[in-house]
């Protein structure tokens, strides 16, 4: 029997087998983000003060806004999956496309905030920041380290999400095996579920 | 048992011959088929094995005088650095795993692959981008990192060496290990063929399962360590770095938090060879399966709380030192239900007196040796006087090496006629055991006696007194690279010369040896209906 014909014969599919995969996989996400939310922990317990004056120093505004984008955005991918689910393939498209450009707007939001510190001189090693005291220096490098490493987060959900919505316009994605689309949702949820523990942590402390 | 199984599968062919799409060199790199990516496996971790044994080697050898005599301590401090980095994270923690777990996980739960064979080739691709990474760290920035394996900062933050490509290439290692924790699990869960309950599997699997969730929980924690550890070298964020109010011991924590799980990663594949080893050859079923089982769990679970043990004089409570120190002594439990059972399993057996077992038994004495002393170094007050002595690498190296890598090739010696089909020549193999043994022993047994006395470990350079045992040592080394060399040029011989391997020639009962050697491409004509548990003879 040749390779061709054996893929053909077994070519069953394990929603269960897939989704514990997955489940393991975002594991091994929420362990990755334990490190830093330890660090944290052990800092804020060390430097309240500091952190409560630095943390005043970010801006709320746009920590609200970024917050209320990446909840909505969980919602329109719970709604693309739900109309993959139904068979309906033009609103299913139309929703995976809103949850990309979320997560996009999140992004140009960050970089806007980011952008903004940079300019004040505040940014890890910066010759302002290190005027600053001890615990202000770690909070913002707890900050740039913790955003960041969501923000490359929220990056790779964007750039899976578009592989989705190839594979929804090529019809491999379809009512009977969108296990595909559900996983990247749940990872989608994961990263904003991150952000929900970032944002109060760094933005509501002041 | 029954020896005279057709050897040849249905389709006549084994899984070599059955290329699939590619031919050459890419029908084994573009496999999924997760005997061949064990094999591809097999052949990167014994490279790199014989590079750690190399660097090894010449660290010993510049002990032999006192002062420089073939390297400086420059040299010397990068050579036992990289020693360390290859012989963890590139041979041990990869090696039971990715060799024996991909080849013979499937066939022992009755399946015909793992659950996600694409992610496990990119596992292999993974782990050799790893391993390209962590050589190019050699040649490239200011030579290798002259760390220790440990990285501790701050000395990590401020060496000019090449840390940060070498610390990336242990997180992207660490994404190998995890792609195939994942893929094991999961195939546990979900492959099992029918009838095979959770307590009909083989103790083999059984000891991957809890290797699979340590590599699935722990590894994403030094990862997240060593992109800090990267932050702050390349921006200067500050969080380990004293100066700018960061503290070095919260690094020793969250590196520990992994690393000592990962001992485990590296020893319990390892107790679960010797498990399907001792059965096997005392014609008996193994006493207390159940027991046997359930300890690698309890090994996982409470070998995840111990991680302060490394620290007890980095300067913490003296709280925390005692619930450390007694967690170190409540893992000593399982592990000791674990040799008692291989004993007690010995006992009244019929037993069959064959290369693997010997194996076996060089394991079970090593290991207690190294257990043993463990429990020495786990008691606060002794390991304040023995901390960062000799003590120390003979006690983890009887483990890991002694323990792990014996095992490893007990199981290499084991299955060699199921994964290539030959035999090698038994006598040979027994005597490169037996000169492998000596010097091991010859090696690393004076290490203890030179810790007691206060030789302190990572030096390159040492007190008069310390040379005749030094000495001793050193011959220790080049006797275990004899045995070495003779046991894989024995092994290396049989691939091309030696006799063709029956389907079953241990008698075993699992059900790898109820297919042909080597196996056809689909494992099984059939998917097997498991009626019994594991060890059934008689």
């Amino acid at each position: 029997m040749n390779e061709t014909a054996r893929m053909t014969a077994e070519k069953h599919r394990d929603y269960t087998g897939s989704k514990i995969g997955m489940w393991l996989f975002l594991s091994t996400e929420v362990f990755l983000f334990v490190g830093p939310f330890l660090l944290y922990a052990v800092y804020r317990y060390r430097y309240p003060t500091d952190f409560h004056n630095a943390a005043a120093g970010l801006n709320l505004v746009l920590g609200i806004l970024n917050t209320v984008i990446l909840l909505t955005s969980s919602l329109t991918m719970a709604l693309s999956i739900a109309s993959v689910k139904k068979g309906n393939k033009k609103l299913s498209m139309l929703f995976l496309m809103l949850t990309i450009l979320f997560g996009i707007v999140f992004l140009a939001n960050k970089y806007v905030e980011w952008g903004a510190k940079i300019e004040h001189g505040i940014y890890p090693n910066s010759a302002a920041l290190l005027k600053h005291s001890n615990g202000e220096i770690i909070f913002y490098g707890l900050y740039f380290f913790a955003t960041g490493l969501h923000g490359l987060h929220i990056l790779a959900g964007v750039i899976l999400l578009s592989v989705m919505a190839v594979l929804i316009a090529k019809g491999k994605i379809d009512p009977s095996d969108f296990i595909k689309l559900e996983n990247s949702g749940l990872y989608w949820h994961l990263v904003d579920i991150v952000w929900i523990y970032l944002f109060p942590l760094f933005y509501l402390i002041r | 048992m029954d020896n005279t199984l057709p050897s040849g599968s249905v389709h006549g062919a084994s899984f070599y011959e059955e290329r699939g799409h590619y031919r050459g060199i890419l029908s084994w790199i573009l496999s999924t088929d997760h005997k061949r990516i064990g094999i591809l496996y097999l052949c990167s971790v014994l490279t790199l094995f014989g590079a750690g044994v190399l660097l090894g080697f010449l660290m010993r050898l510049e002990l032999i005088t006192r002062g420089p005599t073939i390297m400086g301590p420059q040299t010397y401090n990068e050579i036992f650095t990289l020693h360390g980095v290859i012989m963890l994270f590139l041979f041990l923690i990869p090696a039971t795993p990715g060799v024996f777990g991909n080849f013979f996980l499937p066939i022992l739960i009755g399946a015909k692959d793992v659950a996600f064979p694409r992610l496990n080739l990119l596992s292999w691709w993974v782990y050799m981008a790893g391993a390209v990474l962590a050589i190019t760290s050699l040649f490239t920035g200011n030579g290798p990192p002259d760390t220790g394996w440990t990285f501790y900062v701050p000395y990590s933050l401020r060496t000019g060496t090449n840390v940060p490509l070498a610390v990336f290439s242990i997180f992207v290692l660490g994404f190998s290990s995890i792609l195939t924790g994942i893929n094991f699990v999961t195939t546990v869960h979900r492959l099992r063929a029918p009838g095979m309950g959770w307590l009909r599997m083989p103790l083999f699997v059984w000891t991957l399962y809890a290797t699979s969730w340590l590599q699935i929980l722990a590894t994403p924690v030094i990862g997240v360590t060593f992109l800090l550890v990267i932050a702050e070298r390349v921006f200067g964020i500050g969080i380990f770095d004293p100066a700018k109010g960061g503290d070095p011991l919260l690094y020793q924590h969250l590196f520990w938090i992994y690393s000592h799980p990962a001992v485990y990663i590296m020893i319990l594949p390892g107790m679960g060879i010797i498990s399907e080893i001792i059965p096997v050859f005392s014609r008996k079923v193994i006493f207390g399966y159940k027991a046997v089982a359930y300890s690698s769990i309890g090994i996982a679970s409470v070998g995840s709380l111990v991680w302060g043990h490394h620290m007890f004089v980095s300067g913490y409570s003296y709280t925390a030192g005692v619930l450390f120190s007694f967690f170190t002594f409540l893992v000593a439990i399982p592990s000791a239900i674990k040799v008692y059972n291989w004993v007690a399993t010995l006992y009244k057996g019929s037993i069959r007196v064959d290369t693997p077992f010997l194996f076996a038994l060089a394991f079970l004495v090593q290991f207690s040796i190294g257990g043993l002393s463990g429990l020495i170094l786990g008691a606060l007050s002794l390991n304040v006087f023995l901390h960062d002595t000799y003590f120390v690498p003979a006690h983890f190296h009887y483990i890991k090496f002694g323990g792990g890598g014996f095992a490893f090739f007990a199981g290499l010696h084991y299955w060699f006629p199921k994964m290539f089909g030959k035999l090698y020549n038994k006598k040979i193999a027994n005597y490169a055991l037996l000169i492998s043994f000596i010097g091991f022993n010859t090696l690393y047994f004076p290490m203890f006696l030179l810790g007691l006395e206060g030789m302190p470990r990572r030096y390159y350079d040492y007190l008069p007194r310390f040379q005749p045992l030094q000495v001793v040592s050193i011959v220790g080394s080049w006797i275990l690279v004899l045995g070495l060399i003779l046991m894989f040029g024995n092994l290396i011989r049989a691939l091309f010369k030696g006799e063709k391997a029956s389907a079953n020639p241990w008698g075993g009962a699992t059900l790898e040896w109820q297919t042909p050697s080597p196996p056809p491409a689909e494992n099984f004509e059939k998917i097997p209906v498991i009626e019994h548990g594991p060890y059934k003879y008689r």
